[in-house]
């Protein structure tokens, strides 16, 4: 802000507008690196919760975590050896019947909203997909437990299946739908061309080439349900028992911890601690599985 | 010759009937595949439907007892028979927005960060990081809010707000510190929103077109004020959408809060008092609820939470889609 140097001496009104307009921009510079650094602070401490997080499951997991962890039964207070093999297995069975009902619905889903752009039926079936992933997973609780429990007069495997299914259906019919709409038209309408029918030309080659897509949707939606435990109190129940009877309350590894940690012992703290992380390996792994079901297949795609 | 042309003409009906039965075969196919996604689709506006009947129907009994009152009265009184869930509204309300007020600021900043200052190497890890935090279960942040949060709120933040800092003349700051409390389940609930709200604003912000923030340098405003004049102005509707959905997490997280609130049913003006939210209010007392106006007043919470859900996560999907068809537009 130097005064140009082939033209007149600046009067006093040029001067003070100089002098002021300098000031200005020292505040604005200031002002800049105030906010910018204000704005790294910001990030890293968004970062910080699941570096802490992550410490102290491992601080306190990792020392519970032991073969027989895998292997045992739960063992009453003051027993050594105790395990959640039961609600391993029964975290097993229940993602299991929550698939075999989401899946299915949730792929069909998706194909309807992808095949039927535009329609009004498809965009309220849209929106009601995001409407239903929105809801509080406990409201999916207590409606399995009002559909099934109640009528059938007891908790159920069953019923924590549905629960868990019902909270897929959205979640696969949303990613289902933006992998088939990655398809080119192109490729369907060579399909077409060649005389193929329109529902072998969906099955064969639209939903084949989403597949990698479509199941890295259904992985992050299993990742997902996998660890809830709201919907499951009113509806598997758990177990304290071994039992894979589809008909009976299962027993399943989130409100196992659950239970655990509201108890006063310390030896059960120490367990909640090891069913964590375990529950969370698992979580990791299926993400990590879903991450590269897509890698190099779609590029840049929806990885989340 | 003519019989070889005979024989030409006579046998190609074969293909053509096999071409025939393909068509007639895939119209059956194809009428089967459209009915039965028709039927997938169907079932999501259905099982919606099924779902606000089924609960409504549990919830009966106590709405139609208590009226309007069950909104409005704080008399939650298992023993005598009364319920009311307004301090149960209220708690959700509470924590939901000590939630918001904490995450939306991280939200944003990190958001500004990895659109604006970060290498874009480092974008990917970064979001990577953040939106793990959406793959830990409730349960399991609910597991390290007793054995980490609660500790260190009662004997560190706790004392530090109300003594150190002399925030305990407000109401808002008053009373023993005993951990459990309305500010431990906004704590953890803000971690647990942070990368609903993230997501989305990272997406918007990295939507700015580039002639947004070029033109705002170009008139010689630094890099803060493009920020603040050009890009976030342009991204706040969709920053709105994500805080929204946020709140729709945030107002029905159950197993975390249940953990950390301390479960009373009393309405305080303190963030240092124990609580209830709609959602830990069902799980804690459902299994002990003493007979069938107790189960049904909770059924009725659960559709009192449910509807505000919904209205909740509609308005949010109206905004993001919203913004994202000025997008397409412009």
């Amino acid at each position: 802000m130097t005064a140009p140097t082939l033209a007149p001496q600046p009067s006093a009104r040029q001067q003070a507008f100089t002098r002021r307009t300098a000031r200005t921009l020292r505040r604005r510079r200031a002002v800049n690196v105030v906010m910018v650094i204000v704005v790294c602070a910001l990030a890293v401490l968004a970062t910080l919760p699941l570096i802490v997080i992550m410490y102290y499951l491992l601080k306190f997991g990792a020392s519970s975590v032991q073969w027989h962890f895998f292997t045992n039964m739960p063992k009453p207070v003051g027993e050594d050896g105790g395990g959640m093999a039961n609600a391993i297995i029964g975290t097993i069975l229940l993602i299991g019947v929550a698939s075999l009902l989401g899946l299915p619905v949730g792929i069909g889903a998706g194909l309807y909203l992808a095949e039927h752009r535009g329609k009004a039926l498809a965009n309220s079936v849209r929106f009601l997909s995001d409407v239903l992933n929105g809801l509080p997973s406990i409201v999916m609780g207590i409606f399995a437990w009002q559909f099934l429990v109640r009528p059938l007069g007891h908790f159920s495997a069953w019923a924590g299946g549905v629960a868990l299914g019902a909270m897929m259906i959205p979640m696969v019919a949303r990613t289902t739908e933006e992998m088939v709409r990655l398809v080119p038209v192109s490729l369907r309408e060579a399909a077409l061309a060649l005389g193929y029918a329109k529902w072998r030309t969906s099955l064969t080659i639209v939903l084949r080439t989403a597949s990698a897509g479509i199941v890295t949707g259904a992985l992050v939606a299993i990742a997902r349900i996998a660890g809830e435990t709201a919907p499951l109190l009113f509806t598997a129940f758990g177990n304290q028992f071994w039992s894979t009877s589809l008909n009976q309350p299962i027993a399943a590894l989130p409100l196992q911890i659950f239970n655990y940690a509201v108890s006063p012992y310390d030896e059960w703290h120490a367990q909640a601690w090891a069913g964590a992380l375990v529950l969370i390996a698992l979580i990791f792994i299926i993400s990590l599985l879903a991450r590269f079901a897509t890698r190099g297949r779609f590029a840049g795609g929806s990885g989340d | 010759m003519s019989d070889v042309i005979g024989r030409v003409a006579v046998s190609p009906p074969a293909p053509p009937r096999r071409v025939t039965g393909g068509i007639e075969g895939s119209a059956l196919g194809d009428r089967v595949y459209s009915g039965l996604i028709w039927l997938s689709a169907i079932c999501v506006p259905l099982l919606l439907a099924l779902i606000a009947i089924e609960i409504a129907v549990a919830g009966w009994p106590a709405l139609h007892k208590f009226g309007f009152e069950f909104l409005t009265s704080s008399a939650w009184d298992p023993v005598n028979g009364h319920f009311g869930a307004a301090p149960a509204i209220y708690g959700t309300l509470v924590s939901s927005a000590v939630a918001l007020l904490i995450a939306t600021p991280l939200a944003i900043g990190i958001s500004v960060f990895l659109s604006e200052f970060a290498p874009p190497w480092l974008r990917q890890p970064v979001a990577f990081f953040v939106d793990l935090l959406a793959a830990i279960p409730s349960v399991v942040y609910g597991l390290w809010g007793i054995f980490v949060l609660l500790p260190v709120l009662r004997t560190g933040l706790m004392p530090f707000l109300r003594d150190t800092l002399h925030l305990g003349v407000l109401p808002l700051f008053k009373g023993a510190a005993y951990g459990p409390s309305m500010l431990a389940a906004g704590l953890i609930l803000a971690i647990m929103v942070l990368p609903y709200i993230a997501s989305v604003s990272r997406e918007v912000l990295l939507a700015v077109p580039r002639a947004q923030r070029e033109a705002a340098l170009a008139l010689g405003a630094t890099k803060w004020e493009t920020i603040w004049g050009a890009v976030l102005p342009f991204a706040r509707s969709g920053i709105m959408g994500g805080v929204i959905l946020g709140l729709g997490r945030a107002l029905g997280e159950t197993m975390a809060v249940t953990m950390v609130i301390g479960n009373r049913p009393e309405i305080s003006a303190s963030l240092f008092a124990p609580g209830y939210t709609m959602a830990s209010l069902i799980a804690n007392e459902f299994s002990e609820a003493s007979g069938d106006l107790h189960l049904s007043a909770l059924m009725a919470v659960g559709f009192v939470l449910f509807v505000i859900t919904v209205i909740v996560n509609a308005v949010a999907r109206w905004l993001v889609w919203s913004v994202s068809r000025k997008d397409a537009g412009s």
